[in-house]
């Protein structure tokens, strides 16, 4: 029979795409090469873009959205998902992600942004969009501009979990915060953070944000990107920490594996075993404050 | 009879397959000793009476059924298994797509992202058949269709790109996701046929 009335673009299609990813791992690759290897290894989806965040550090200048050449490249490779990165409030790259076929479009701080004002209105757009928090306020104001999945930001690049796991306990913790709180108290604590207060209450009757959470940042190791499940991550993104590990392969897989099997020690000792170095890491406290990307977008 | 009902939770769409089937057994007046629990191994998975296969990134989930020692324990299982998009590609005898390895519990060819991209998504109402009352309202994501079926598969549902939803023997499966929503009678048609 041939469908009536199909609709596209609707809010549970894009939160409902987002929910598929729960319990997976998101890899960032540059290439089709390292988006096999990705997939191979049980990625969920790969990110697109055109360095991974440690190279965009050392390379410096302005970060912009991949080459439409290389996206068109990663979408061919592979059958899984392909998100890809824009500029905070760079609508036309977005048109431009949407147009070429990517399945989540990532409103990144990683780059540079385009609009020190305003965000992308998500709403806007059929493709769903993810969007980086550090704080419940902030994930509430983007989910209210349509973002169908929240990754809390960390600091890209530096290898080290210590901005995602603070970003992440905050947002939890905020969330159990709103637990002992009264509508009135709610809808005060909505104007103090600075999100809408039907948000604000949503979140506490749930428990959680209405979105999917994942956890990105900083993961490098099989057991950091346990711990970010741990502390309540529906699932994690990877970014330098493949490609700039000593062994790529078997890091994914170790990794795909950890998030499977967080609450099992016995299994992240297993696969953590003779992986080889982890990406070099960075002290995030000695980055100069034009060097630190979670501060992009507020 | 209470039903002890399991959801592989490897990856994917699991905490709503929970929810759903809760739903179902309070609306259909089941008692509390009724339970909806995760499986992750062959021991959580012997400990059910029926399964669901939930959507997610087939790849992933089949990559994950092997290395948890769990393909062989799901090819015997005896129980009714409720699968829904990557569920459906996983119960399938044939995938179009070598990184899956198939359980082969269905007699079935599916072909996996048979729509495209996120982007062709919809969302539509379907009459389903063995449905009482109102088409249902189906959430298909980056779905699959069956392109070719055995005999005794019953068809419940097509679509002019193909098949969207079986029956065989205690089995169901749907390209579409009927755990996003609050309509339960998907579930319950599959516990009554299940014997609860």
């Amino acid at each position: 029979m041939k469908l009536k009335e199909l609709r596209f673009g609707t809010e549970l299609l894009k939160r409902g795409f987002a929910s598929m990813q729960k319990g997976g791992v998101i890899m960032d690759v540059v290439d089709a090469g390292q988006a096999k290897i990705a997939e191979e290894a049980g990625a969920v989806a790969v990110m697109s873009l055109e360095r991974v965040p440690s190279d965009i550090r050392k390379a410096g200048g302005v970060a912009r959205m991949a080459d439409p050449e290389k996206v068109t490249e990663i979408i061919e490779a592979v059958s899984i998902p392909v998100m890809g990165k824009v500029r905070i409030g760079h609508f036309v790259e977005a048109q431009v992600l949407e147009v070429l076929g990517v399945d989540m479009i990532d409103e990144s701080e990683v780059l540079t942004p385009a609009d020190e004002q305003y965000h992308i209105d998500k709403k806007q757009f059929k493709v769903p969009f993810v969007c980086g928090a550090r704080d419940l306020g902030e994930a509430l104001r983007r989910i209210n501009e349509g973002a169908a999945m929240i990754r809390t930001k960390g600091e890209a690049g530096t290898g080290n979990v210590v901005e995602a796991v603070r970003h992440m306990r905050t947002i939890m913790g905020e969330i159990r915060m709103l637990r002992g709180m009264d509508r009135q108290e709610m809808i005060d604590y909505a104007r103090e953070i600075e999100a809408p207060a039907e948000l604000v209450i949503e979140c506490a009757e749930r428990g959680r944000l209405p979105v999917v959470n994942f956890s990105a940042g900083g993961i490098a190791t099989p057991s950091d990107a346990a711990l970010m499940m741990q502390l309540g991550a529906d699932g994690v993104f990877v970014g330098s920490g493949i490609f700039k590990s000593s062994s790529p392969e078997r890091m994914a897989k170790a990794i795909v594996e950890a998030v499977n099997h967080f609450d099992d020690p016995k299994v992240i000792a297993k696969v953590s075993t003779g992986l080889g170095d982890a990406m070099p890491g960075l002290d995030v406290h000695k980055l100069s404050e034009d060097e630190v990307l979670q501060t992009r977008g507020r | 009879m209470d039903a002890r009902i399991g959801v592989l939770a490897l990856q994917g769409n699991v905490s709503e397959h929970i929810d759903a089937f809760l739903l179902a057994l309070e609306r259909m007046g089941h008692g509390s000793s009724s339970e909806v629990f995760e499986v992750r191994s062959p021991a959580d998975l012997a400990e059910c009476s029926v399964l669901a296969i939930p959507g997610g990134e087939s790849t992933t989930i089949s990559r994950l059924i092997d290395k948890n020692s769990l393909y062989d324990p799901i090819r015997v299982f005896k129980g009714g298994i409720f699968a829904t998009c990557a569920g459906m590609v996983l119960m399938a005898t044939r995938v179009d797509d070598p990184r899956v390895r198939p359980l082969g519990l269905i007699e079935m060819t599916v072909d996996r992202n048979a729509f495209g991209r996120q982007r062709e998504s919809f969302e539509a109402d379907l009459p389903v058949a063995g449905l009482v009352g109102k088409p249902f309202h189906a959430v298909f994501i980056r779905a699959p269709v069956v392109s070719r079926t055995g005999k005794s598969v019953k068809v419940l549902a097509r679509i002019n790109k193909g098949i969207v939803a079986v029956e065989y023997g205690r089995h169901v499966a749907f390209s579409f996701h009927p755990e996003l929503g609050n309509d339960t009678r998907l579930h319950e048609l599959f516990l009554h046929k299940n014997g609860y």
